[in-house]
């Protein structure tokens, strides 16, 4: 030990393999102590399996997972010192709320007044309390797996893995669990590894955000450097900015020149790729303005609009440019059919050379 | 084997008003309503004379005393048969501990094997899988008087014809399909997660197994277990090849008893063996969840 702090988790160039096919390539991670990451990506990215390899139920085909400096990849998942949450609740049908929360002190040989005792408070600290003799059958949805979080912090592990274990609840209890997890995490100051579809989820839970595509990951950052700087198409859709333009980028004096298909233009100094490029922008980066208007720094592409619909707070419009439809959001009413320039501030666009974007697409 | 199970008829669903003009194609409605009623009556009838006759003709044998042609019912009824059966000294009592012995041992053997291979079977990804499978279908492939007449052979060079072992591992052989298949299935349904979260936070795979794995899958174990039980209760050919003559079992005292034309024993006899099969019959359908059913013999 040379006196710096090793990382709670340190995966290096993990791979795993159903059978014949490869599902991590080479994914290396390092999480510190007390830190909230999520892993985010689609179904059949690799993210469930990454944790699941990292608990131990999946054998590595290669690479190293190192806890705190120890190579556990050899050590069976008892003996990893982590609990799980699972998106099934995983909880014993046979045992009450008592006998699920208490299963790993009973393990650890604690004596049963105390495992009582400890219980007791762990679920107080979920808002379960007086629930212990229960079955869990009994509870709703959100009570188990406000139980499943009981039995996993019962323990006191270092590090909680949280398996989607939000995506089976409804919407309310889900952001309900959401702030208790993460007020928990603060409070306890255990490492957390959350795997979630839900960008939501992970940009208001994590302090880092690793998104994984296709067995690879694809970007870790903040949720604002993913969200703002997305590293790849791929990063850039996921994290919602599906609308996409073609443009073309030419160098012009000190910085570049962006032109649009039908002409109009702005200029811009930041560091872009040249040539052709793929715009991703979300739809509360672009507004609506007057078709004739010019603005320094922003594009204007007159269009249509053909759809309005008020998902509340703002309204939401599809405009036609050409045979292109665009979703865009903004805070005025405007009339269906009404010719509207759809302004693209240049600065908040994502840019990619064009080449990069192809078969780059699915978020 | 099977318990009574009684299906209310289906009552005839009540038609719409009618307007005169629908009024023909209503009539034929109603006429083919009430015909299909007419005949489901028929069909359960006949089902029920099917299942409750024999028994009736059983209870009616047990009872009577004398009964001899011409008479179509008995000449004397009484008690006496059971009596005769009841006394503490008599065959029936004797035979009756006999198969209840057999078979809780034959559960016991049939348990010790097919939770192992039943867990094994469910879990872990073994070469020949279906082969193992079809292993424990063998004994009740073939005609069971060759298979039997062979095995009584080995047996008698081995020394256990004529004793309870050679018949507990007879029936215990039968009765495996039922246990190793059921035990299977019964884990199969066990969902791993809920292994996986006993080994997560610190349970050996065999403190998951007694803890986690075999409770839930318990039920399913003892639905096989009361299977087996019945199985080796009613076992005839078997016993008869390996057991006779210092084994008497229920089954072989009712043959003695038919054979000997007194049917009033053989009657007692049937009537005995039929309540187990019945009470457990009632015990198995809470036990044997369908998702476990589901899943016998994948």
């Amino acid at each position: 030990m040379d006196g710096t702090v090793l990382p709670a988790i340190d995966v290096d160039h993990l791979q795993v393999s159903y059978g014949s096919q490869q599902v991590l390539h080479g994914v290396s991670l390092s999480i510190a102590s007390g830190e909230f990451v999520a892993i985010l990506g689609s179904s059949g990215c690799g993210k469930t399996t990454l944790l699941r390899t990292i608990a131990g139920f999946q054998k590595a085909s290669g690479g190293s997972i190192r806890l705190s400096g120890r190579d556990v990849v050899n050590v069976p998942p008892e003996k990893r010192g982590m609990a799980m949450m699972f998106q099934s609740y995983a909880l014993w049908p046979h045992m009450t709320v008592l006998g699920n929360v208490g299963y790993g002190l009973r393990l650890r040989g604690v004596p049963r007044e105390e495992i009582r005792a400890r219980v007791a408070s762990v679920l107080k600290m979920l808002n379960l309390s007086g629930l212990e003799n229960r079955k869990v059958t009994a509870l709703s949805g959100g009570q188990r797996q406000r139980v499943a979080l009981g039995r996993a912090l019962a323990i006191e592990p270092q590090i909680l893995l949280l398996d989607e274990p939000l995506s089976n609840l409804d919407a309310k209890v889900r952001i309900q669990l959401r702030s208790e997890i993460k007020s928990l995490q603060n409070q306890l100051g255990f490492t957390a590894l959350h795997v979630t579809h839900d960008r939501e989820e992970a940009m208001t839970m994590a302090d880092r955000i690793v998104v994984m595509e296709a067995g690879r990951i694809a970007q870790v950052g903040t949720p604002k450097e993913v969200y703002d700087q997305p590293a790849s198409p791929f990063v850039a859709s996921f994290m919602g900015a599906e609308n996409t333009i073609s443009l073309d980028v030419t160098p012009a004096g000190s910085g570049v020149q962006i032109r649009a298909d039908d002409g109009s233009m702005a200029s811009c100094i930041d560091s872009v790729p040249i040539g052709a490029v793929t715009a991703y922008f979300r739809d509360d980066v672009a507004s609506l303005e007057d078709p004739a208007a010019r603005i320094d720094g922003s594009i204007i592409l007159p269009g249509r609009i053909t759809q309005r619909t008020y998902p509340g707070g703002y309204y939401r419009y599809v405009v036609a440019i050409g045979d292109r439809h665009f979703s865009v959001t903004d805070d005025r009413y405007h009339e269906l059919d009404r010719p509207v320039g759809l302004r693209l501030p240049v600065a908040s666009l994502h840019l990619f050379p064009t080449e990069q974007t192809k078969g780059g697409l699915h978020a | 084997m099977t318990a009574p199970m009684w299906s209310s008829p289906t009552r005839v669903n009540a038609l719409p008003t009618l307007s005169p003009g629908q009024a023909p194609s209503v009539l034929r409605l109603r006429s083919w309503s009430l015909g299909s009623t007419i005949l489901k009556i028929i069909g359960l009838a006949i089902f029920a004379f099917l299942l409750f006759g024999p028994l009736a003709n059983l209870v009616l044998w047990s009872v009577a005393e004398r009964w001899y042609t011409p008479y179509k019912l008995p000449v004397t009824y009484g008690m006496r048969y059971w009596e005769t059966v009841f006394r503490p000294t008599g065959d029936a009592m004797a035979s009756l501990l006999t198969s209840v012995s057999i078979a809780c041992l034959t559960v016991m053997v049939a348990l010790v094997v097919s939770v192992p291979a039943g867990y094994a079977l469910a879990r872990l990804k073994l070469p020949w899988r279906t082969a193992l499978m079809i292993l424990f279908l063998l004994p009740q492939a073939f005609p069971s008087v060759a298979i039997y007449i062979n095995v009584a052979r080995v047996f008698y060079g081995l020394g256990l014809t004529g004793t309870i072992t050679g018949v507990v591992l007879v029936h215990a052989a039968h009765g495996l399909v039922y246990s190793v298949w059921i035990a299977a299935a019964a884990f199969a349904a066990v969902d791993k997660d809920l292994e996986l979260a006993a080994r997560n936070i610190g349970a050996s795979p065999l403190r998951t197994f007694f803890t986690i794995t075999l409770p839930l899958a318990s039920p399913g174990i003892m639905a096989s277990a009361i299977f087996v039980f019945l199985e080796s209760l009613d076992e005839f050919t078997g016993t008869f090849f390996v057991g006779v003559p210092q084994v008497t079992t229920l089954p072989l005292l009712l043959y003695n008893a038919s054979m000997g034309g007194n049917y009033q024993i053989a009657s007692i006899t049937a009537l005995i063996l039929l309540v187990p099969s019945v009470l457990f019959m009632l015990v198995i359908e809470r036990f044997l969840k369908a998702d476990v059913l589901s899943k016998v013999g994948q």
